[in-house]
């Protein structure tokens, strides 16, 4: 297959990721989405790195596999915290800024 | 033809995977991807959404290999599905389970506008794409001549060895960064032995809770325990179990009201008999 029916499906994986964040109320829900997300740039820069033959985006691809790894330990540990203080997992029942 | 995926790390356009292979293969993996993305976004328990992630990740793995990408492909595999989802399924076990996502909008009609907006994001981008002409794939991958990893390695340890020398400073931080979250001050000092062995006769109940199933028809964690009087007690049940039968439909065998009652005759006899030992001890 061309790299291009490999982007259309990249990006077609990003929106299904986007509007995960947008409707799910469960932040590790949230989370999961947005590691949707980020799996569809990886996937979008693997084609990338094969149209232009180099290898270039396959690293930049490995880079941002670290980074997500990182910030879904913190972004948990984060969720446990809240939940420990609030009982509830829920976006929406995180507001105590708001009064 | 696993080898040649596996293998893909030469030849025209990165990759030596026959044409046909690579079309049939693309459209297996991207109905699958598809698929499980859409119904992680949609399916109500956080376990099936994790494990439909685990399909996207896993397609999405057999994509790199095909690309020329083996390299990648078994990071995915390992990092993305071996450490980051099982993170998450620690997580959903320990908090996620018995907290039911509520379905009432916080913000009136956001699911439909969410839609609507994701619906224009993809129109957006896939028209963008679609005008920009990406071509066919390079015709040797150059860096990919002698192998993949060797090429890989080279370009991480000498163009970017300083982003990647960054990055084990943010892996140390984000590993102390969880322990600290996670730690959880004690506020109180531990109770002692003997606090807690008086604490245990003071309340009452010296034996433990009774655990599910026993004296029941069944030998199951949904079961409730029998009382000695043969009615059954809803205590012996985890909540959270008790919360899924429920939820299944399934039959709420651990009736509270059948237990109150069984558990006040049972106070009543050892009140009884309490009393009876008294009048015997005068």
């Amino acid at each position: 297959m061309s790299p291009a029916a490999y982007v259309f499906l990249a990006v077609i994986l990003f929106v299904i990721g986007a509007v995960g964040v947008l409707i799910r109320r469960n932040a590790i829900l949230i989370f999961m989405s947005v590691e949707l997300m980020l799996n569809a740039c990886n996937l979008a820069f693997v084609s990338f790195a094969r149209l232009h033959g180099n290898l270039d985006g396959q690293v930049v691809a490995f880079f941002v596999m670290v980074v997500a790894a990182a910030e879904v330990v913190v972004g948990l540990a984060i969720l446990m915290a809240i939940y420990r203080a609030r009982k509830s997992a829920s976006v929406d029942d995180a507001n105590l800024l708001k009064y | 033809m696993i080898q040649h995926i596996i293998l893909a790390n030469g030849g025209a356009g990165g990759t030596n995977l026959d044409p046909l292979y690579g079309k049939v293969m693309f459209w297996i993996l991207a109905v699958l991807a598809v698929s499980g993305g859409l119904a992680m976004i949609l399916v109500r328990q956080a376990v099936h959404c994790a494990l439909m992630l685990a399909v996207v990740m896993l397609s999405l793995a057999v994509m790199y290999a095909m690309q020329g990408a083996p390299f990648l492909a078994f990071v995915q595999v390992i990092v993305y599905t071996g450490a980051v989802l099982m993170l998450f399924l620690f997580v959903v076990m320990l908090i996620g389970v018995t907290s039911a996502e509520s379905l009432k909008e916080t913000i009136r009609g956001q699911r439909l506008w969410a839609g609507l907006a994701g619906i224009g994001l993809a129109v957006l981008l896939i028209v963008g794409i679609g005008h920009a002409a990406i071509g066919t794939a390079a015709p040797q991958t150059s860096a990919n001549s002698t192998d993949n990893l060797t090429g890989v390695a080279q370009l991480i340890f000498t163009t970017y060895v300083f982003p990647f020398e960054i990055t084990s400073a943010l892996l140390i931080t984000a590993a102390l960064g969880a322990m600290v979250l996670a730690h959880r001050e004690r506020t109180s000092p531990k109770p002692t032995q003997r606090e807690v062995a008086r604490r245990k006769i003071e309340s009452g109940q010296v034996a433990p809770e009774p655990p599910p199933g026993v004296y029941a028809l069944h030998n199951a964690v949904d079961m409730p325990a029998r009382l000695p009087d043969g009615s059954t007690t809803s205590r012996s049940v985890s909540s959270a179990i008790a919360q899924r039968d429920v939820e299944l439909g399934l039959d709420p065998r651990a009736d509270i009201a059948t237990d109150l009652a069984a558990e006040e005759r049972i106070e009543t006899e050892r009140q009884l008999e309490a009393g009876a030992r008294g009048r015997e001890d005068q």
